[in-house]
């Protein structure tokens, strides 16, 4: 039961990380441009908890929740928005562009839809060297109209790759709405197409998230190809930041709030009697401690040095 | 040493490094029993099988980003896209991915990315372009675009055994031409240029298949009195500058032959840099020869007319020359 519990600390820190983010850019302490997940917890944290050690995950320009469900260090991620030289890229990948491959996360990434075929390949490495390893792929609702998309869910099932293709539905691409950029807004309907499974899951209910995740892997694993699960959820931020929301109504958001992930895990592990109150301030306190910490670290780092800009251009 | 064609001596590298190497697989459309378009990797399913030979959908796009995981995941993959002229949909993962991935993560992308390249078989519009420029403006990719059969082997040898991406252009009328190859012999360094042909009076500087139109004209100069230096870059990046400032220093003229369209292209940056370089020793100012701002049309008497060849390129530079001197 300490395994649900240890998901809601992990949703815990990325809330608070990327509040934290949301109100340094704010104030003008970051510079450039950020994506933040709040509200997506759920479905990065959920479809982590089913993968093993070796398994490899792609993420997207939204990345840093996903990144830190797969145990990524908040302050070499923090450094890497304060652009750092101790952080995941050294100050020049970003918000969009950190991986870490000791831990599988093969990294976010700028270009919508631009990790799918990627994760494909590295299912088909997996698969020429017989090893048991999965790639999971987390692309939004607008990268599911990208080729990449259709020509990277053709591959994986027809060479019966082991790939987790994780649609995040939030509703929205940037401003538009799924239901106008979508001919058939439920994604998951498009798995028929290439003959795999496909699945509509509550994103924002992390037991869920995992289940289904879990049983993805296991049909890869056992050889039996790909799976698309939709996991429908939603960000409760803008798009990016300076982001006022005028495409959806604060009605909306407020009905969403209610479906809060981390609410809904909360009262799980309430009613199963598995947190009491005390515990869950702590869980949060220590959450916004962790992050003040990495705060600290990004600004005690140094700048990476100008005299590296052309290095490392090749290997 | 063994004399084969330019597709032979390519075929069997791939054979070679396939052999050596497990972790080399190929993956292209009709790359399979058909051998691929101009038939370079024929055999070669029947050697290695399918999920070494592997035949894609047509999907470029996905099918270089299959590739770009495949090599992280420690795999050497070996892409073809059978028309350069479609490299148009495989722009965005070499751009955004495969060229990024050293600079930013500090991670190896051993990919080659081979594509035949060029015109003057009437294919048309689409099937006959010489993109090579555009990947000037794309740091951390490796640009090859051999001209002999030897460099071929030399070449696609150091980029299938190499650490970083490498977009290995072939050209479609060099598949043909033989030459003199030792499949076991020595890889060849990127960023060396080579010395086709000795002279005093001017540098032609060409690459690919304009190689060996230069060399034609240069006959047809020395008749006329003139004795042309012949450079094969051999790659374009890394761009062997050195060499053909050290021998613009000797000769005091450059003229580049390049088959691709003549704004933005491999001529006009390498004559800015020569030009940088050592503008005080040049006697002329640099002169291009290359096709006109077009499409490539189809008809053999359209067609021979956009692209250079020999008599163009004598001709531009005897005029050149007197006017210069």
């Amino acid at each position: 039961m300490s395994f649900w519990l240890e998901c809601y600390r992990r949703m815990w820190l990325i809330r608070r990380f990327e509040e934290k983010v949301e109100s340094l850019f704010a104030r003008g302490a970051l510079h450039g441009t950020t994506h933040t997940a709040i509200g997506q917890e759920a479905v990065a944290v959920g479809a982590c908890a089913a993968l093993g050690p070796r398994d490899v995950v792609l993420s997207t320009h939204r990345g840093h929740g996903h990144l830190i469900a797969r145990g990524g260090d908040p302050n070499r991620m923090m450094a890497e928005l304060f652009g750092r030289a101790t952080g995941y890229s050294r100050g020049r990948g970003g918000s969009q562009m950190m991986a870490n491959p000791a831990i599988g996360f093969w990294g976010s990434n700028g270009i919508t839809g631009g990790g799918l075929p990627v994760a494909v390949g590295a299912a088909l490495a997996f698969r020429l060297r017989g090893e048991r390893r999965v790639a999971l792929c987390f692309f939004g609702d607008g990268a599911a109209n990208q080729g990449m998309f259709h020509e990277s869910l053709n591959m994986a099932a027809l060479w019966k790759l082991p790939v987790v293709f994780i649609c995040e539905n939030n509703g929205y691409a940037m401003s538009t709405p799924v239901t106008m950029a979508s001919a058939v807004p439920a994604i998951a309907l498009r798995a028929a197409a290439y003959g795999i499974p496909g699945e509509t899951v509550d994103g924002n209910d992390v037991r869920a998230v995992r289940d289904a995740v879990a049983a993805a892997c296991d049909h890869a694993r056992r050889g039996q190809g790909p799976t698309l699960l939709e996991c429908r959820t939603y960000r409760f931020s803008g798009h990016s930041r300076g982001d006022p929301r005028r495409y959806r109504t604060r009605e909306e958001e407020t009905a969403w709030r209610r479906n809060d992930p981390l609410r809904r895990c909360r009262a799980f592990l309430r009613q199963e009697g598995i947190l009491d109150e005390e515990r869950d301030r702590v869980i949060r306190r220590e959450a916004a401690q962790r992050v003040a910490e990495a705060v600290r670290f990004a600004r005690r780092s140094p700048w990476p040095d100008p005299a590296s800009l052309e290095t490392g251009v090749f290997a | 040493m063994t004399t084969m064609t330019m597709a032979e001596a390519i075929r069997q590298t791939l054979r070679r490094e396939m052999q050596r190497d497990a972790r080399v697989i190929l993956l292209g459309e009709d790359i399979g029993v058909y051998g691929g378009a101009f038939g370079v990797t024929r055999g070669l399913l029947e050697e290695f099988g399918p999920d070494r030979v592997r035949n894609t959908p047509i999907s470029e796009m996905s099918f270089t980003g299959v590739a770009i995981g495949a090599a992280l995941a420690g795999l050497r993959p070996i892409v073809e896209i059978m028309f350069m002229d479609f490299i148009t949909l495989v722009m965005d993962p070499l751009v955004n991915w495969a060229a990024k991935l050293h600079y930013v993560t500090e991670r190896h992308c051993p990919l080659v990315v081979r594509t035949p390249a060029g015109g003057g078989r009437g294919y048309g519009p689409t099937h006959s372009q010489s993109f090579e420029a555009w990947f000037l403006q794309v740091p951390g990719l490796w640009i090859a675009v051999p001209s002999a059969p030897a460099d071929a082997v030399g070449l696609l040898r150091t980029a299938i055994r190499g650490k970083n991406p490498v977009l290995f252009v072939e050209h479609k009328r060099l598949y043909g031409i033989t030459g003199e190859v030792a499949v076991a012999g020595p890889a060849i360094p990127f960023g060396r240029a080579r010395r086709v042909r000795r002279g005093r009076d001017l540098t032609m500087v060409a690459w690919s298949r304009m190689v060996v139109e230069a060399m034609a004209a240069a006959d047809r100069l020395s008749a006329e009195g003139l004795e042309a230096e012949v450079l094969d870059l051999r790659t374009l990046t890394p761009l062997d500058l050195e060499s053909v400032v050290e021998s613009v220093r000797r000769t005091h003229r450059l003229l580049i032959v390049d088959e691709g369209v003549r704004r933005g292209g491999v001529a006009a940056d390498l004559a800015a840099q020569v030009g940088e370089a050592v503008f005080e020793y040049l006697d002329a100012p640099i002169r291009r020869v290359t096709a006109p701002d077009i499409p490539i049309p189809a008809v053999p008497i359209l067609e021979r007319a956009a692209l250079p060849d020999a008599d163009r390129i004598a001709r531009e530079a005897l005029r050149w020359v007197r006017e210069f001197s």
